[in-house]
C-alpha cells in the first residue's frame, strides 16, 4: 500500500515538474523581430524590414514589393530579406514600446520627426562609414533636407525614403457640379469658405471640407496651416514655447469653426484620424481637404478607389492667397543599433535597390507602376536634386497617368517647407484636443482655448526640452 | 506505566526540539510535495507576471532614461512632481471619479435589477440568461465600435431615434461640456454597461436562487409587497455578494481604458472630458514621442495603485462583519 502510495505521489510530482517545466519555458520563449544575424564575413545574412505594403490594404504595392525582394535575393543570394507588412507604416506606440524594449526590426520606418526619439533611446546604429557614393550612387543628389534628417551632427544613422509638403486636395467633380470653377481651387480662406458652402449645398452627405482631430493629425494639420500663414507652431527659443496664440492661431481656428458650424460645411462626425478624410474623398463625399500628393496614390485611388481624373491639388490656404510655407516633412529607414556591419550592407544595398534608384524599385519604377495601375506624375517624392533629380523627372514625365494641369496650382505655388516642430508628436497629440473643441463646440472661447492649448504645450516642452 | 527507556526516549525528543520539528516540517513538506510542485507554477506566473512587474513599476517611477542608452538612473521625485503638474492629470483624475459614481449609479443598479426581474419570471428564464449574457462574449473593441456608430451625430441610430422623436440630438461622446457630470461620461458609461452586464447579472441571480423561499412566503403572509420583500429579504439574503462587486466594480471602474479609447478614437473627448487616468498613463507611455516617459507612467500607476489599495482596505474594514 506504502509503496503504491509512493508511486502515485512520484507521479504526481513527475507531473508538477513537467507543468513547472512547460510554463517555464513557455516563459522563457520570447520572439524578436529582429532577424538573427547569423553571418561572419561573406556568409550569409538575414535582414528584417518593416513598412512592406500589406496584401490586404495596398495589394498592388506588396505585389510590387514582393517581387522586389525576390529580385534582389536572386542578384544576392546571400542576403535573405524578412519583410515585416504593416499599415499604417508609422505607428507611435509600437515605436516607443520597440525602441525601449529593443525589438525593433533591422531597418524600420520612421517618419522625420521620430530621429531624436529614436536617438534618446540610444537604437540607431551610426552607418555613417558604411553610405558612400558607392553604396548609394545617389548620394550627391540627394536634397539636403532629407540627408539632414537622419542625420545628427556628422553621424548618419539612416537613409531618406521620402519627402512631402502639404497642399489643398480638391474633388474637381463636385466642383464643376456645384458650379465652381475646377481648374481655379481657393487659395485664401475667405475663397475655402465660399467654396466650401457651395459644395456642402450639393446634399446627399457631401461635405465641402474636412479636418482631423485626433492621432495626432489635428495639431498636424493646424502646424501646416501656421505654416502657410507665416506664423509657428512652436518657437525656435531656447527653451522653445508655443507659438500659436496670436492672431495667426486665432484667424485659423476662427475660420474651421465658421465652416463647421456657421457654413455648415463640415461633417458633424468628428474625432478623425488619418484614413478616414481619404476614405470619404474616395467615395465622392469630400469637397476639399489638405495632405500631401502620396495621399493620391498611396490611398485615394490605390486603397479607396477613388477616380484620379477627379482630383486636383491647389497650395495650402492662407491670408494673402500666396502661403508662406507648408509643413513639409519626409520618411527614412533607420538601422537599429543591435545590426551587424553586414546586415547594415546589405541594408544599405536593399534601401538602394528599392527606395533610391531612379526607374527601380517600389518608388521609382515609373514603368511598372503605370502598367499596375498607380497614377504617376507627381511631383514627389522631391529626394532628388541634380542628375537623379534629372532623371527622375524625366522618368515621370514620360510615363505620366495624370493629367498635369490638374496639378498646376500645387506646383506653381512652390511652397518653401518649413520642416515639422520641436518635438512635433507630442505637440501634435497636445493640439488635437483644440482642434475637436473647435469643430465640435458651437460656443467654444477661442481665445481661451488658444491660452489653454498654449499651457498645455508649453509645459509639455518643459520637460521635454 | 510506562517505562524508563521510553521514558528517557521522551525526554530526548523534548531536549532536541529542533530535531524533532526539522522531522514534522520535513514530513510535511514531503507529504505535500506534489501540492508544492503544482504551486510552484501559479507561483511563478505570479512573481514574473504580476509580482514583479509591480515591483519594477515602483522602482521606474522614481528613475529616468539615461539619453542615448536603454538604461535608467536615479531621479527621485522627479515624475510624480511633473505629473502633478500636468493639468490633464487632475482632469484624467476628475472624469474617473465622475465615471466610476456613474457607474455605480447605473452599471451597478442595473444588473441587480435586471436579476431580480429574471428571477421573478417562469418563462424563458434561460433564453433571456442568455440575452442578458451575449454582449460580456462580444470582444470589447468590437462592442465599443458598435456603440462608436450608434452614437455617432450624423448617422448613428440613437440621434435619429431622438430626432425622430422632436427631441434634441446629441454628440454624445464628442459632447463638449466639463462639468461633474458630462454627457459624454454618461455616454462611456452606457456602453460600459451594456458590454459588462452579463456577468454581474449572473452572479446575482445565482445568489438570488439561493434564498429560501420560505423567506418570502413569510414576508408575503405578513403583508409585505414587491418593494419590501425586496428591501428585508432579497439585500440582506445577498448582502456578501452586493458588497463584494461594489468593491470590484469600483475598482474595476477607476482603471477604465478601452471604452474612452475607442469611443474617443485615443483623443480623449472634448477637452479631454473623457479621458481617464488610466488612458493619461498609456498616453505618456507611448504617445508623446520624444517625451514619451516610462518613469512618468509608472509614476501615475503607482500613484493609481496606492489609491485603490487604500480604498480596498478601508472599504474591507468598515464592511466587515462585526463579531458580539
Amino acid at each position: 500500500m506504502r509503496r503504491q502510495l509512493q508511486r502515485r505521489s512520484g507521479g504526481r510530482m513527475i507531473a508538477a515538474v513537467s507543468v513547472v517545466a512547460a510554463l517555464g519555458l513557455g516563459a522563457a520563449a520570447c520572439s524578436s523581430s529582429n532577424a538573427s544575424p547569423t553571418s561572419s564575413a561573406g556568409g550569409p545574412v538575414t535582414i528584417s524590414i518593416n513598412c512592406a505594403p500589406t496584401q490586404a490594404q495596398n495589394p498592388i504595392q506588396h505585389k510590387e514589393w514582393v517581387k522586389d525582394v525576390a529580385t534582389f535575393e536572386k542578384a544576392n543570394p546571400k542576403i535573405t530579406i524578412k519583410s515585416v507588412y504593416n499599415n499604417p507604416c508609422t505607428n507611435l506606440p509600437v515605436l516607443t514600446a520597440q525602441l525601449r524594449a529593443g525589438t525593433e526590426p533591422n531597418i524600420f520606418y520612421i517618419d522625420f520627426t521620430d530621429l531624436p526619439q529614436v536617438l534618446a533611446a540610444g537604437q540607431a546604429a551610426d552607418i555613417t562609414s558604411y553610405v558612400n557614393s558607392k553604396t548609394v550612387p545617389t548620394l550627391k543628389d540627394l536634397v539636403p533636407s532629407a540627408m539632414k534628417a537622419v542625420t545628427a551632427g556628422k553621424t548618419i544613422y539612416g537613409l531618406p525614403t521620402n519627402t512631402y509638403t502639404q497642399g489643398l486636395i480638391y474633388n474637381r467633380k463636385l466642383f464643376s457640379e456645384a458650379g465652381l470653377n475646377p481648374n481655379d481651387p481657393p487659395t485664401t480662406w475667405a475663397q475655402v469658405e465660399t467654396d466650401a458652402k457651395a459644395i456642402a449645398k450639393l446634399g446627399h452627405g457631401i461635405e465641402g471640407w474636412g479636418d482631423y482631430s485626433a492621432g495626432n493629425n489635428g495639431g498636424w494639420h493646424f502646424a501646416s496651416y501656421m505654416d502657410a500663414l507665416g506664423g509657428t507652431t512652436v518657437t525656435n527659443a531656447v527653451p522653445p514655447t508655443a507659438g500659436f496664440d496670436n492672431s495667426n492661431g486665432l484667424a485659423i481656428l476662427q475660420a474651421l469653426h465658421t465652416l463647421r458650424f456657421t457654413d455648415s460645411a463640415m461633417s458633424k462626425t468628428q474625432g478623425l484620424a488619418w484614413g478616414t478624410l481619404q476614405a470619404q474623398f474616395g467615395a465622392g463625399k469630400l469637397g476639399m481637404y489638405i495632405a500631401a500628393p502620396d495621399d493620391v496614390y498611396n490611398q485615394i485611388v490605390a486603397v479607396d478607389k477613388g477616380n484620379i481624373n477627379d482630383i486636383g491639388m491647389g497650395p495650402l490656404p492662407s491670408l494673402t492667397g500666396k502661403p508662406a510655407g507648408s509643413l513639409g516633412g519626409g520618411n527614412a529607414y533607420i538601422f537599429a543599433k543591435s545590426d551587424t556591419p553586414a546586415q547594415i550592407q546589405a541594408g544599405i544595398k536593399f534601401i538602394n535597390f528599392e527606395d533610391l534608384t531612379p526607374g527601380k524599385g517600389v518608388t521609382f519604377n515609373y514603368a511598372r507602376a503605370k502598367a499596375d495601375g498607380i497614377p504617376v506624375g507627381f511631383d514627389e517624392p522631391s529626394l532628388f536634386n541634380g542628375a537623379a533629380g534629372a532623371q527622375v523627372s524625366a522618368l515621370r514625365t514620360k510615363y505620366t497617368t495624370i493629367n498635369q494641369s490638374y496639378y498646376k496650382a500645387y506646383v506653381d505655388a512652390n511652397e518653401v517647407s518649413d520642416g515639422e516642430p520641436f518635438d512635433a508628436q507630442a505637440v501634435y497629440k497636445t493640439l488635437d484636443p483644440m482642434m475637436l473643441a473647435v469643430l465640435t463646440e458651437p460656443t467654444v472661447n477661442i481665445p481661451a482655448l488658444l491660452k489653454t492649448s498654449a499651457t498645455n504645450v508649453n509645459t509639455l516642452l518643459q520637460f521635454s526640452a | 506505566m510506562a517505562d524508563v527507556a521510553t521514558l528517557r526516549k521522551a525526554n530526548a525528543r523534548q531536549a532536541a526540539p529542533g530535531r524533532v520539528t526539522t522531522g514534522r516540517f520535513g514530513q510535511k513538506v514531503r507529504r505535500n510535495l506534489s501540492a508544492y510542485g503544482f504551486l510552484i507554477g501559479a507561483v511563478l506566473c505570479f512573481t514574473f507576471f504580476s509580482w514583479y512587474p509591480i515591483v519594477r513599476e515602483v522602482i521606474l517611477s522614481f528613475q529616468k532614461a539615461v539619453y542615448g542608452t536603454d538604461t535608467y538612473t536615479w531621479a527621485g521625485w522627479v515624475n510624480y512632481v511633473r505629473i502633478i503638474h500636468d493639468p490633464t492629470f487632475w482632469l484624467a483624475w476628475r472624469n474617473t471619479l465622475e465615471f466610476s459614481l456613474l457607474a455605480l449609479v447605473i452599471g451597478y443598479a442595473v444588473p441587480f435589477c435586471v436579476a431580480i426581474l429574471l428571477n421573478e419570471l417562469r418563462h424563458a428564464r434561460g433564453y433571456l440568461r442568455v440575452l442578458v449574457y451575449l454582449p460580456v462574449m462580444l470582444p470589447p473593441a468590437s462592442a465599443l465600435l458598435l456603440f462608436a456608430y450608434f452614437y455617432n451625430p450624423q448617422y448613428g441610430v440613437f440621434d435619429d431615434i431622438l430626432h425622430t422623436l422632436h427631441l434634441p440630438t446629441s454628440q454624445w461622446v464628442f459632447q463638449p461640456g466639463t462639468g461633474f457630470i458630462s454627457v459624454a461620461m454618461i455616454s462611456v458609461v452606457i456602453a460600459s454597461t451594456w458590454m459588462n452586464m452579463g456577468g454581474a447579472t449572473l452572479i446575482y441571480l445565482a445568489a438570488l436562487q439561493n434564498i429560501p423561499g420560505e423567506l418570502y412566503e413569510a414576508a408575503e403572509l405578513d403583508g409585505a409587497g414587491l418593494f419590501k420583500r425586496i428591501r428585508h429579504v432579497t439585500i440582506p439574503q445577498t448582502r456578501l455578494i452586493l458588497i463584494m462587486l461594489l468593491m470590484l466594480q469600483i475598482v474595476a471602474t477607476m482603471q477604465m481604458f478601452v471604452e474612452s479609447w475607442v469611443l474617443t478614437n485615443g483623443g480623449g473627448g472634448v477637452g479631454n472630458n473623457a479621458e481617464s487616468v488610466v488612458m493619461l498613463m498609456y498616453q505618456y507611455a507611448f504617445e508623446l514621442s520624444g517625451s514619451s516617459n516610462y518613469g512618468a507612467a509608472s509614476a501615475l500607476g503607482v500613484i493609481l495603485m496606492l489609491v485603490l489599495a487604500l480604498f480596498s482596505g478601508g472599504f474591507l474594514w468598515v464592511t466587515r462583519e462585526r463579531r458580539a
